[in-house]
């Protein structure tokens, strides 16, 4: 068959930098808008925006909802919406709140801040995820109920089911291992942030440089040499400017006065500790990293890409989409699971309303980073960038001093205009 | 031609859809190295009959024999299991993807870790494109970036790597030039020479009375009947079609 591609398709000449460097340019454009959008905030906050203490919190603060976003990629991808995930995450802490309060200490007699409830706590709450999600995927794959209305059914019970496991109660405080995956209760401290940076960076060399060598021993064209330093500069430069970053950001002096033998000072007195990295953080970029190997380098990721950009095809292709269905949903309970443990560390105990509203700032974070709601399209990244923005969004604001209601407007147009833009991007590229 | 034992049988074939009976009472045979022309109009059964064959609908009665013995096909996956290669006629391509992960799809190759192995994947279209389709070189765009020729040649490639046995074609043609055509007849007859059972669904009699040994006509749901491609002018095929009638001098 003759080949009718149009002309755009014959290889340039010479080829711009960004083509060279084979960046997305989505990416790109949500990482200027990222850029754009802090230093706009440093600069009307006379400087109080980019500090390493307002990095390290934007950065804890945006870990629960990037968690879900993740998952809810997956569950965009292959058509569907997740609209229960606010209330899942209620659930998860309910039952984890219980757990680690009520059931271990009482029934299984732990001790309080017994080695073991943590663990035993967070694989409950996982695993609680795990069956309510798949129990939606199999409502949804095997049943035929369409997702929103499974989901939005969903949103109604499991926070209600939250609300008569604890009698609508406030409990905490929680377990003190447990409260380490909160955030500024839990970091690495300075040393082992660096030593985490640094094989962050030696892993992503490696990535370069394998996917590098099988390009070229397949005989496939490989981006040229500069390209691949510059983009493993940029990694490294990025890596070690974080860790930099949130070491930077000092414990107040009366903590480490209250702390300070257990912290490792000589004396309570002229003692400087960086917090570092985030236990939490870490768990997202594990998170992260791990979602991105299942969707780009896995049979799993590749059905739910197919059967997203073409449910009929998948199936023909022998697909089993109803159980994929069923994976999909039970993946986004985990992460509404463990969602949950760093949620409720944070505040170091479950309150009633924990994770309210979540579902739409997870959809809105997975949708700014370029998932499609027609299905087929859509990055990690991209969602954890895209969580990363509306919450950039909403702690600027409160810094300025914009009116709440004024906020959750900004809010609420910056998703529809962020669509916009990509529907826009695609129709000139002539991409669906 | 080797009249042994056929290579697929299709034996009281049923299949209603509400009150409508879309396939009825239909038996038709297969031999290796054959290429069975299915015709009919739009409704006459043709496509759900194949449909059966591939796993993609289920039959409400009849038997289905691969080399003589009775076959289990439940769904797509136990077609391949036969050898069985399907192209449809919407080409079941996943447009996100690329030429080599929709060439793949469901039968990836993986690295010992277990990890889809897209390089290797890539070689492998690589391969077999450059013999069906020498001028393909979008092998890193998605398949919705590719011309109809491009979309068709990928959808050929799926069902000829994995060593298919039989093969449906639904109207493979129909989305191509005179040029692409003629490059689709001739795999028709190198496939046919190795060995292979071809159905082949069309609407062009021509093209059945050029390709195909013999000629399979619906109407109704209904077999009207199976003729020698040899022995008839396109007009009994046309005739056949259109009145539901076997020709008075095969009639016999």
């Amino acid at each position: 068959m003759t080949d009718t591609a149009p002309p755009s398709s014959a290889a340039p000449a010479r080829k711009g930098i960004f083509q060279s460097l084979e960046i997305d340019a989505r990416l790109l454009g949500m990482i200027g808008a990222f850029v754009v959008l802090t230093l706009g905030f440093h600069l009307l906050t006379d400087g109080r925006f980019l500090t390493p203490r307002n990095v390290f919190n934007l950065t804890i603060q945006t870990v629960s909802v990037a968690i879900m976003a993740t998952g809810m990629v997956f569950v965009i991808v292959t058509r569907h919406i997740d609209l229960s995930v606010g209330s899942l995450l209620a659930t998860c802490s309910a039952v984890m709140a219980m757990t680690q309060t009520v059931v271990l200490p009482q029934t299984f007699g732990l001790g309080l801040e017994h080695g073991a409830i943590a663990p035993i706590t967070i694989l409950v709450g996982v695993v609680t995820g795990a069956l309510i999600g798949g129990f939606h995927g199999y409502l949804v794959g095997f049943l035929g109920v369409p997702a929103f209305i499974v989901t939005l059914g969903g949103l109604l019970v499991w926070r209600n089911v939250a609300w008569y496991l604890t009698r609508g109660q406030t409990i905490g405080p929680l377990d003190g291992n447990f409260q380490l995956f909160g955030g500024i209760g839990g970091t690495l401290g300075e040393t082992w942030s660096w030593i985490v940076g640094l094989l962050a960076v030696a892993a992503t060399l490696i990535a370069i440089w394998q996917g590098r060598r099988s390009r070229i021993s397949h005989g496939f064209p490989a981006k040229p040499v500069w390209a691949e330093v510059v983009l493993g500069g940029i990694a490294t430069a990025a890596i070690l400017g974080f860790i930099a970053t949130l070491n930077a950001y000092k414990m107040p002096e009366g903590v480490i006065r209250r702390d300070w033998e257990r912290l490792g000072c000589p004396s309570a007195e002229d003692c400087v500790i960086g917090y570092g990295l985030p236990i939490s953080v870490l768990v997202l970029i594990v998170i992260a990293v791990v979602m991105t190997v299942v969707a780009l380098r896995t049979r799993l990721g590749r059905y739910i890409f197919a059967t997203g950009g073409n449910p009929d095809a998948a199936e023909l292709s022998g697909i089993n989409t109803r159980l994929l269905t069923v994976k999909v949903f039970a993946i986004m309970g985990v992460l509404c699971g463990l969602s949950a443990v760093v949620a409720s560390a944070r505040l170091s105990f479950h309150s009633n309303d924990i994770g309210t509203l979540d579902e739409l700032r997870v959809i809105a974070a997975a949708v700014i980073g370029g998932t499609a709601l027609s299905g087929g399209i859509g990055t990690i990244y991209g969602a954890i960038l895209g969580a990363l923005i509306m919450q950039s969004l909403q702690s600027g604001m409160a810094m300025v001093g914009v009116d709440a209601p004024f906020q959750n407007i900004v809010v609420g147009a910056v998703l529809v205009a962020a669509v916009l833009i990509d529907i826009l991007y695609r129709k000139r590229l002539g991409v669906k | 031609m080797d009249k042994a034992t056929p290579l697929v049988e299709l034996r009281d074939m049923q299949k209603s859809f509400g009150g409508i009976k879309a396939v009825d009472h239909v038996t038709i045979d297969l031999y290796p190295g054959e290429v069975v022309g299915v015709l009919g109009h739009n409704g006459a059964g043709k496509s759900v009959l194949m449909k059966m064959l591939s796993g993609a609908i289920q039959r409400d009665g009849g038997k289905i024999l691969i080399n003589g013995e009775e076959a289990v096909i439940a769904n797509p996956r136990d077609a391949r299991r036969y050898h069985i290669e399907t192209i449809y006629q919407t080409l079941a391509l996943a447009d996100n993807l690329d030429a080599a992960s929709n060439l793949f799809l469901g039968r990836e190759l993986t690295t010992p870790l277990g990890l889809v192995d897209d390089a290797r994947m890539e070689a492998e279209t690589r391969k077999i494109m450059a013999r069906l389709n020498p001028n393909f070189r979008r092998y890193s765009t998605p398949v919705s970036g590719l011309s109809g020729g491009q979309r068709q040649s990928v959808a050929i490639a799926r069902a000829v790597y994995f060593n298919a046995k039989i093969l449906i074609m639904d109207e493979p043609t129909a989305a191509l030039g005179p040029a692409e055509t003629r490059m689709v007849a001739e795999l028709i007859g190198e496939l046919k020479r190795q060995g292979l059972g071809i159905f082949l669904i069309d609407h062009d009699v021509h093209q059945v009375k050029a390709l195909c040994d013999r000629a399979a006509v619906m109407k109704n749901g209904q077999l009207v009947g199976i003729v020698n491609v040899a022995d008839v002018t396109t007009d009994d095929i046309l005739a056949m079609i259109i009145a539901g009638k076997k020709p008075e001098h095969l009639a016999a």
